[in-house]
């Protein structure tokens, strides 16, 4: 397991540069004067000006020089200061945000990241829970509903659902409503009592003691987080019960039952652990998925998360900062299939012991 | 104990194995191949999902005579009936820009003579089933053009990962990990708005960039048809009479390799279209009154507190993009039964 471990590190900088060298090339196909948003943040009418700006940061320099200037930041000669670099987190200045890409993350990703751990979570636990009752009732009613519920679930586009969200239960039933939070809470929220540990919305509001808050929150994402897991749910439960009927169908499970285990063993200690390994494996790629997931459904729902940032630049063709975001999201991705594969090998006795 | 010779007589296993008449179709596609195809008409659900392809495929083709355009040469442009930005309910006049002429079926159905809007119209009084008519043709369009070129490049590449092995393998499979890395929709998303200042709005920028990000799965799919086929009995009888490696590969290995591919590319048509709805839901797509089921949908964004009054510029392409992804994934539900390996051997 070890050598799998560090063959799979020795792939994280492959990665890296690959990612990196990707969204630069993008960046290439950019005029020199567009590029300088990477480095300024007004961009200067005056022609003189500009010719400045591309010369002090290399704008006109060969391909290589740019790259490395754009992973480290360029060096000023004569202050020593350092400016851009998207290992030092400047990842420009956004148009349509009129903020640094940086700061327009750092205020969104983490309603972002509030929104996909509260969609991947339920689906998790619950998709598992249902796939697994869906196989041992073979062909029961659960059995039924799970594999209709997986057809249309994988049919609807997220953002028509969002939509049909919308219209029923806000436009028409006024159940739940957009936002974060209600406006009762706005300024309890934005006052200096509200002590921000984690910038989580929800899990702040538990750390700080307010379960009325945290629920008016959680009924404000509702919406939101149905959108962004509900095809999840229903890969979830197709691949957990195929998973389990082929495993419930091997010879060890008959030998376990032949010597007279209870059938409750069978299913928790024998087959569901052996299950689990393509699970494992799905649970990954979701991972993936939901950020992708995040651009529409965010966008639907107006959510301030950095799908919904990054659907506005393109919208308003803001290349650079739509590149930012991506070359963020990306780092995290890297990391995350990183976490995934190191958890399948943990799971998975034949490379754990090989 | 003797030994029973082979006699070269089988008219005994006539009366024991009752043999299979052959059509000239099975034997044309090979049996494995005739056993995928065979499968995927199999089940109820599969046919119905044939028979909503059919019907959005004869919607593409008869468009010009279900609603004729306005402008005969820029038929893919919405007509508009003014520009108030207000919704117009369905069944409402239509007053300007109207439809060519008067097409039978229309006069039977409604038993009318006028042009109404049928189900509405959408902000900026564009005619909702006009833009769902020809929406069809926007929908096939693209995912034809997505689904041939990122089927060619991801042939290419993964025979050639395949057939050279080795180092070349291995970097172009680093490669493909590279251009996975990111979600599928937000790589489109970023190259197409990458695209568009450099080559116009059209739909050119988000189907190159649906293009660039999509090949990676058939290339990794023929690789391992290709490296597991390299395996059998008939190319190792080629390589010891001497064919060469590149007549081996293209004339053995691929032509048996390619055909799973093949569908699956094809039944990838809904995936494309959806993807391409996404992104022009997104605003990167098409132009603004191209006619394309995920621009109609976008015009609801801006009345998402009155979707109560307005349902039918949601419902309507909505259920269309709904239907039209249902047809290919229930056939393509199908393929994934009779392409498990597990399944092979049962009729």
């Amino acid at each position: 397991m070890t050598n799998y471990i560090i063959r799979r590190l020795l792939l994280v900088p492959l990665l890296l540069f690959g990612v990196t060298l990707m969204i630069f090339l993008m960046l290439q196909l950019l005029t020199p004067v567009e590029r300088s948003a990477l480095y300024v943040r007004d961009i200067p009418k005056n022609e003189h000006a500009i010719d400045g700006i591309i010369k002090k940061y290399d704008l006109d320099k060969p391909f290589y020089i740019q790259y490395w200037n754009w992973l480290v930041g360029k060096k000023d000669s004569t202050t020593g200061e350092r400016s851009g670099g998207i290992l030092r987190g400047q990842f420009g200045y956004s148009r349509s945000a009129s903020e640094p890409v940086i700061q327009l993350i750092g205020e969104r990703f983490p309603n972002t990241l509030d929104l996909t751990i509260w969609a991947v979570f339920p689906v998790i636990s619950v998709g598992i829970w249902l796939g697994v009752q869906a196989a041992v009732h073979h062909n029961g009613w659960v059995d039924q509903a799970a594999r209709i519920f997986a057809i249309v679930g994988t049919s609807f586009p997220t953002f028509v659902f969002g939509l049909l969200m919308l219209m029923i239960f806000y436009a028409t039933l006024r159940w739940f409503p957009p936002g974060r939070v209600s406006d009762t809470f706005t300024i309890f929220v934005n006052s200096a009592d509200f002590h921000r540990y984690t910038h989580l919305m929800t899990f702040d509001a538990l750390l700080n003691g307010r379960f009325d808050l945290f629920l008016d929150a959680l009924r404000h994402m509702i919406l939101p987080i149905l959108t962004l897991s509900y095809i999840s749910w229903a890969t979830f439960v197709r691949v957990t019960r195929s998973s389990m009927l082929e495993t419930l169908r091997m010879e060890y499970v008959t030998t376990a039952r032949a010597k007279g285990l209870h059938e409750k063993d069978v299913i928790n200690k024998h087959a569901r652990p052996n299950a689990m390994i393509p699970v494992v494996t799905l649970a990954g790629f979701q991972v993936v998925g939901l950020l992708g997931g995040v651009v529409i459904t965010e966008t639907v729902f107006n959510y301030p998360g950095i799908g919904s940032a990054a659907a506005n630049a393109a919208a308003q063709l803001d290349v650079v900062t739509v590149l930012g975001l991506a070359i963020f999201t990306g780092f995290i991705l890297i990391v995350a299939n990183l976490v995934v594969d190191i958890l399948y090998a943990v799971v998975d006795p034949r490379v754990r012991l090989s | 104990m003797s030994q029973t010779t082979p006699s070269g007589d089988n008219s005994l296993l006539h009366d024991t194995v009752p043999l299979r008449k052959i059509s000239w179709f099975e034997r044309f596609v090979g049996p494995e191949n005739y056993r995928i195809l065979k499968g995927l008409i199999k089940t109820p659900a599969s046919i119905l999902g044939f028979i909503l392809i059919t019907l959005f495929i004869l919607t593409a083709i008869c468009a010009p005579l279900i609603i004729p355009p306005a402008t005969p040469n820029e038929p893919y442009k919405m007509p508009r009936d003014g520009y108030s930005s207000t919704p117009k309910p369905m069944g409402s006049e239509w007053r300007s820009n109207q439809p060519g002429y008067v097409p039978g079926w229309y006069k039977l159905v409604t038993g009318n003579d006028e042009w109404v809007h049928i189900l509405g119209t959408s902000q900026g009084q564009y005619d909702v089933f006009y833009g769902i008519i020809w929406g069809t043709r926007t929908a096939f369009k693209t995912g034809f053009i997505v689904v041939i070129a990122t089927f060619l490049i991801g042939i290419i590449i993964g025979s050639v990962s395949a057939y050279y092995g080795g180092v070349v393998d291995m970097v172009i499979m680093r490669v493909v990990d590279v251009f996975m890395t990111l979600p599928y929709i937000l790589a489109a998303l970023i190259l197409a708005a990458v695209l568009t200042p450099l080559i116009g709005r059209s739909t050119f920028p988000a189907i190159i960039a649906m293009v660039t990000f999509g090949w990676m799965g058939y290339s990794r799919i023929i690789r391992g048809d290709i490296l597991s086929i390299k395996q059998r009995d008939y190319v190792m009888a080629a390589r010891v009479i001497g064919v060469k490696d590149s007549r081996i590969l293209f004339r053995h290995i691929l032509p048996n390799a390619i055909f799973p591919t093949m569908v699956l590319a094809t039944l990838a048509i809904g995936d494309v279209v959806l993807s391409f709805a996404a992104l022009s839901f997104l605003g990167i797509g098409t132009p603004t009154g191209y006619a394309d089921w995920g621009q109609i949908l976008s015009f609801a964004r801006n009345w998402i507190t009155e979707l109560g009054t307005y349902w039918y510029i949601v419902v309507w392409p909505g259920l269309t993009l709904v239907l039209f992804v249902m047809g290919w994934n229930l056939v393509g539900d199908a393929l994934r039964d009779v392409l498990d390996p597990r399944m092979r051997g049962s009729h």
